[in-house]
């Protein structure tokens, strides 16, 4: 019996930080926004209360208009909250917006830039904002722009690059200053997948808390929010998952735990190789026999496909998912049934669950 | 209280030259410059050696050109996206609006300052009173200080460059003709005498003129001060508007 159990591990090595660990970097209590008038108008965040630990990478989702951005816009100052506080390493954003800045990092949804100036002439201007002067500032536009590898462009003006290096000035620009909080808006949005992939290899540099920097996210790592609506993304780079619908948080957990709440959690992916006669022209004689099993609540995606090549007899490939009641494992049933048929087992994975089917169920109205 | 408004103040100045606008501005300044003042002026007919006829010009020189100056300063932050950057880094807002006024003001002075010539010319033929000559352009700069803090207050209102032109120049053209018979005329027999009086006060013609012929008032200064004072105060309230 050729088994291939493969568990679908998402690739979330960081050590999930919730609860324990950093300090908390970003403190939000009630956040509310509302746009227009105080009776009516429009409810873009409804009571966000949302704790972020130093070594936390946050990733903020949510359909399109749910609020994540508003939310970040109240984060970063831009948007003065209706309700609620939000406080950066215990300042209050409204009281002391420009101590609180000055611990942020903040990407703007579609990396906004001076398009007329060159690269290093932003960044420098970035610098010189935040306060560095002389060596220092060099230092500090050195360092972010290695980080980014942004050497090549330097001296190019921002209008003139590609939408993967304007997204990188975007990031050298909110990392000069080794901030304590980064908070990315859409960070991958309209890269094409090889940028997705560099942009996402820096967001996991700068969680692990980089060496020697000297900077203030020295001491534990930084924390790390960013919004997205690509479900991958998600469970590529961050601890934690926090759905928002409607301007309420909906869930808030490990990629990996959100996932486990899809019926699909636990679920075995099979392709077998049975005798045609046996398992009926479109496998319904397949299908129910796995539906018998014990612990098993449904079995999807049905699909029977004659095999040429048909040794020991069997001359039909079936695939199929089985769902289990309640997330239970079932792998065991299931593999005793294939035995006691005489089933040929070419490929059997256990699901660890879909996002995107846990996210439709949370968002969907 | 003003943080930030030395960097912004270096990139916006640096923005000018970094683009063909700044030559573009300087040398049309100039051209009108001279022209008014020699064509149209009569500054060799007159035959006097002082600089009226180039001073007179200068309202309407700056009525046109200084609205074209100030439209970019918030209006293309708020096209472009960069107001969110801006606005995020640990700058105070009255820093952020005095940095980009005072670039810009930086820069009409320089176009201003590359006047000399005219001087020099009034010079090379007579002998013209240079204390005159000093309040004029004293007068004249801040005329121009007073144009682009209406605009700049105008361009942070709203994201399009052209509206914040023509409302710039239409409401620079008030201040302008504030003082003269169809405003006054307009008021007269129905506003108390009180508004006419504050509303002919408020002439950046006739404040300028007496500039021109030597004479600064404290209430001139005090005048063109406060304009700039109250169009900075507006334009970092209007910071606050979000889109």
């Amino acid at each position: 019996m050729v088994a291939t159990v493969e568990a679908n591990v998402q690739a979330t090595e960081h050590a999930p930080a919730s609860g324990s660990g950093g300090a908390a970097h970003v403190e939000v209590r009630g956040l509310t926004k509302r746009f227009g008038s105080t009776s009516g108008g429009i409810l873009a965040v409804d009571g966000v209360t949302l704790t972020v630990r130093a070594g936390e990478v946050l990733g903020f989702l949510g359909p399109n208009g749910a609020g994540k951005s508003t939310t970040m816009k109240m984060l970063t100052g831009y948007l003065a909250p209706t309700a609620g506080s939000a406080k950066i390493c215990g300042i209050d954003v409204t009281r002391d917006p420009i101590g609180a800045k000055s611990r942020i990092g903040y990407l703007p949804e579609g990396a906004p830039a001076y398009s007329d100036m060159t690269a290093s002439g932003f960044l420098s201007f970035i610098a010189s904002v935040r306060g560095y002067k002389g060596a220092e500032k060099k230092r500090r536009v050195a360092l972010a722009v290695e980080r980014t590898n942004l050497g090549g462009v330097l001296a190019q003006p921002i209008e003139t690059l590609s939408k993967g290096f304007k997204r990188r000035v975007g990031l050298a620009q909110a990392i000069l200053h080794e901030p304590d909080v980064l908070i990315m808006d859409e960070p991958t949005d309209g890269l094409d997948p090889n940028q997705k992939h560099e942009v996402r290899n820096l967001i996991r540099l700068l969680a692990g808390g980089e060496k020697g920097s000297g900077g203030g996210a020295g001491r534990g790592g930084r924390a790390i929010i960013l919004s997205t609506h690509i479900l991958e993304e998600v469970e590529a780079v961050c601890t934690r998952a926090v759905v928002i619908a409607k301007g309420k948080i909906v869930a808030d957990d490990t990629p990996r735990a959100l996932a486990a709440r899809s019926r699909y959690h636990n679920a075995l992916t099979l392709e077998i190789l049975v005798r045609m006669e046996e398992a009926g022209s479109d496998a319904s004689a397949v299908a129910a026999a796995l539906r018998e099993v014990t612990g098993v609540a449904a079995v999807e995606g049905v699909s029977v496909a004659r095999q040429s090549q048909a040794s020991s007899g069997a001359d039909a490939r079936v695939s199929c998912t089985v769902i289990p009641n309640a997330h239970a494992s079932i792998q065991a049933e299931v593999s005793r049934l294939i035995r006691a048929k005489g089933w040929q087992v070419e490929s059997m994975r256990v699901e660890s669950g879909r996002l995107d089917d846990v996210f439709r169920d949370l968002t969907a109205s | 209280m003003f943080r930030g408004t030395w960097p912004i103040f270096r990139r916006e100045l640096a923005g000018y030259f970094g683009t063909p606008v700044a030559f573009i501005f300087i040398v049309i300044f100039l051209v009108l410059a001279g022209v008014f003042t020699f064509q149209i002026g009569g500054f060799f007919e007159r035959g006097q050696a002082d600089l009226r006829p180039f001073f007179d010009f200068h309202p309407w020189l700056y009525l046109c050109l200084i609205p074209a100056l100030a439209m970019r300063l918030w209006a293309e932050e708020r096209r472009s996206g960069t107001m969110e950057l801006l606005m995020t880094l640990p700058i105070s807002r009255a820093g952020a609006a005095l940095g980009k006024f005072l670039a810009a003001w930086a820069f009409a002075g320089l176009a201003l300052a590359l006047t000399f010539p005219v001087w020099l010319t009034a010079r090379y033929l007579g002998d013209p009173d240079d204390g005159a000559v000093l309040t004029g352009y004293i007068g004249s700069l801040l005329l121009a200080g007073g144009f682009l803090a209406i605009g700049a207050c105008v361009s942070a209102a709203t994201k399009s460059q052209v509206i914040a032109f023509i409302i710039t120049a239409v409401v620079s053209l008030g201040f302008l003709l504030a003082g003269f018979s169809p405003v006054v005329e307009f008021f007269s027999g129905w506003a108390p005498a009180a508004i006419i009086e504050t509303v002919s006060s408020m002439s950046f013609l006739t404040r300028f003129d007496a500039m021109g012929k030597g004479v600064i008032d404290a209430r001139d200064l005090i005048f063109f001060g406060s304009l700039i004072g109250t169009c900075l105060i507006i334009n970092v309230l209007l910071l606050e508007l979000r889109d």
